[in-house]
């Protein structure tokens, strides 16, 4: 049924498939696995801002959590990287579970302030044990075996990793556009309502926490079998805040579109970085601002509402004009009716 | 019309008092509502009318007072718990999901009643299975010729006739109405009166509602509330014939309708 309906839109697939195969072709292909990579972590991150209506600001928890946890088990159990990928996947979800508890009451600024603070502990652990991360050093060495293939050229280990990181975009698809992803359009757009039909909103929010930590991990673990290491940049605040970025970029509610956010800022810094140059932040800032003022919704957001604009000019849509499709536009969020507070569950 | 109702009552509240930061809207107020009965909640702008829906409800905790539906205890539980014990409501200022379509919010709404929105690993035609339903309820309301307009761009009085849909969906035992008819055009206010006479068969209805002659069709009690505090309880024919009514309402509300 998936494929049948993706495959109802052959071409945006087939394209996106081409590009993500011939990619480390084109560009320097330990670049490419970390474009990939992102990608999936700004999917899993727009899950929560652009289909649950939560802004994030703790990812890093998760994506540098199963870093960690990948790494410790590609390098003492010795198991091959796809068991030690999923291990980290699950240790992310399942950090997940009481962060998200404890956060997923919260709304807007404050739901972002407590993942940050969470992260932060994360963060400070660690950095403080370092017989098990490596403290500043991180893990160094992070095998990347699959029964005995040599994997160390990164162009092959990228066709190793691309096909972790497709399942990922596609169960971030699924979940989306399942009766679970109705709820949670629901509860971003009017959680008052929600309520009143029964839906507990809470819950809801943690198992959409859960799944995008899950699948944020998926993506981090990747990123260190890919590098070979695990460091605190994967567990500091900054992560949390560039694939926010990727997901603004690319346009909130696109699911695709933080892969265009993911590609644009991975490249620019590899080329700032191979070009010496120091102020990497001050220029990705500025032209996060730029594109942020020219593309309302992102690029892909922008391009694809472009697209739908002219196909609707030359065939003319039968009766009332259908709108954007409600499942992929983040809705202005909508005022509590009669100035209802949801209510946590309990 | 205004005889006693013989049924035990299938909600009561007990002294439920709300205060907002130092304002008491709802100031001890006891409500008892005798099951299959139409009770209407009238009384003059800012009476705590709403306050009192969303106590019941649980959209807000009572400063103090308790709230018993079907027997149970429903004092303080969330509001989807509230819904899920049977009690469903429709917001006096229309609460909907403006991206969803008409048919959308029904399958919704029919959805709460299973466990399929917890199925994150399938897809979304699962919820075809509501389509019947769905098209029933709306046809009920008169918007099956929208089901497939977003909310949004509905026209308020289909905004409101949707909103009731959604109630009904539920299928409540107690259904509670905030205003249903509320800016409807008089064609609209007798499809309204003639829903509510069609669904009320098997559950109970509560119904917040300035128009009398709404009332009056409908209503087998009428509590009348101002300031927080029951005024007058009875029939509708005894309760408009009471002088502190009649000294409430007037200027008020007849002179609104
Ligand atoms: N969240 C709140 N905070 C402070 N005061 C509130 C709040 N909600 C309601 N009130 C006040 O409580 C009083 C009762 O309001 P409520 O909305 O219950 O009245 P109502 O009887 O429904 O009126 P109407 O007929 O206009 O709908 C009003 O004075 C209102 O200003
Ligand atoms: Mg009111």
């Amino acid at each position: 049924m998936i494929i049948s309906r993706l495959a109802a839109r052959p071409i945006p697939l087939l394209t996106g498939l081409l590009i993500a195969l011939i990619l480390p072709w084109m560009i320097y292909p330990p670049v490419a696995l970390d474009i990939a990579c992102w990608a999936l972590f700004a999917a899993a991150v727009d899950l929560l801002l652009g289909f649950t209506g939560l802004l994030p600001f703790g990812h890093a928890a998760f994506w540098g959590g199963s870093a960690y946890v990948t790494g410790l088990i590609a390098l003492h159990a010795g198991l091959p990287f796809p068991v030690a990928v999923l291990g980290g996947a699950a240790a992310a979800a399942l950090l997940a579970v009481p962060i998200g508890y404890l956060s997923a009451r919260l709304r807007g600024i404050y739901f972002a302030m407590v993942t940050l603070a969470f992260a932060q502990v994360v963060y400070f652990v660690a950095n403080q044990w370092r017989g098990l991360t490596g403290g500043e050093n991180g893990l160094q060495g992070i095998p990347r075996d699959l029964f005995g293939i040599d994997l160390s050229d990164p162009f092959f280990f990228y066709y190793a990793g691309l096909p972790f990181v497709l399942a990922g975009l596609l169960a971030a698809w699924r979940v989306v556009r399942s009766p679970f992803g109705r709820v949670l359009v629901a509860v971003r757009d009017n959680p008052a309502r929600a309520q009143a039909l029964g839906y507990p909103v809470a819950r809801y929010k943690l198992l959409a926490f859960v799944l995008s930590a899950g699948l944020s991990g998926l993506a981090g673990g990747l990123f260190a079998i890919g590098h070979g290491f695990a460091s605190l940049d994967e567990v500091y605040w900054t992560t949390s805040g560039q694939v926010v970025m990727m997901v603004v970029l690319g346009g909130i509610g696109t699911l695709w579109g933080g892969a265009f956010g993911a590609a644009l800022i991975v490249e620019l810094n590899d080329y700032l970085a191979t070009a010496g140059f120091q102020e990497i932040g001050l220029v990705t800032g500025t032209i996060f601002v730029i594109i942020v003022l020219v593309f309302r919704r992102g690029v892909w957001g922008t391009v694809r509402d472009a697209l739908r604009a002219r196909a609707a000019r030359a065939v003319p849509a039968p009766g009332p004009d259908p709108g954007t499709p409600h499942d992929e536009t983040p809705g202005t969020p909508t005022a509590p009716a009669d100035e209802v507070p949801t209510r946590p569950a309990r | 019309m205004g005889t006693p109702v013989p049924e035990p009552p299938i909600l009561t509240a007990r002294s439920l008092v709300k205060d907002f930061r130092g304002f008491r809207a709802v100031d001890g107020v006891d409500l008892d509502v005798a099951e299959g009965a139409v009770h209407a909640l009238v009384g003059p702008n800012g009476a705590g009318k709403t306050t009192l829906f969303h106590l019941l409800t649980g959209f807000h905790r009572p400063s103090a007072g308790r709230i018993h539906v079907g027997g149970r205890d429903l004092t303080g539980k969330s509001p989807e718990r509230v819904a899920r014990h049977g009690v469903a409501r429709s917001f006096q200022i229309t609460s909907l999901f403006a991206q969803m379509t008409a048919r959308e919010h029904l399958e919704l709404a029919l959805q709460a009643g299973t466990t399929l929105g917890w199925r994150f690993w399938r897809s979304d035609r699962a919820l075809r299975r509501f389509a019947d339903r769905s098209l029933e309820l709306l046809e009920q309301v008169g918007l099956a010729a929208h089901a497939d307009d977003p909310a949004g761009a509905l026209a308020y009085g289909r905004k409101r006739a949707l909103e009731l849909a959604l109630a009904l969906a539920l299928d409540p035992r107690v259904l509670l109405l905030d205003e249903p008819t509320a800016g409807m055009g008089a064609e609209d206010v007798d499809r309204t009166v003639e829903l509510i006479q069609r669904v009320r068969a098997g559950r109970t209805v509560v119904m917040v509602e300035h128009n009398m002659n709404v009332v009056a069709t409908l209503a087998d009690r009428v509590t009348v509330l101002q300031a927080g505090r029951v005024l007058a309880e009875g029939g509708y024919a005894e309760v408009r014939r009471d002088p502190r009514v009649i000294s409430a309402y007037l200027g008020d509300a007849h002179a609104a309708h």
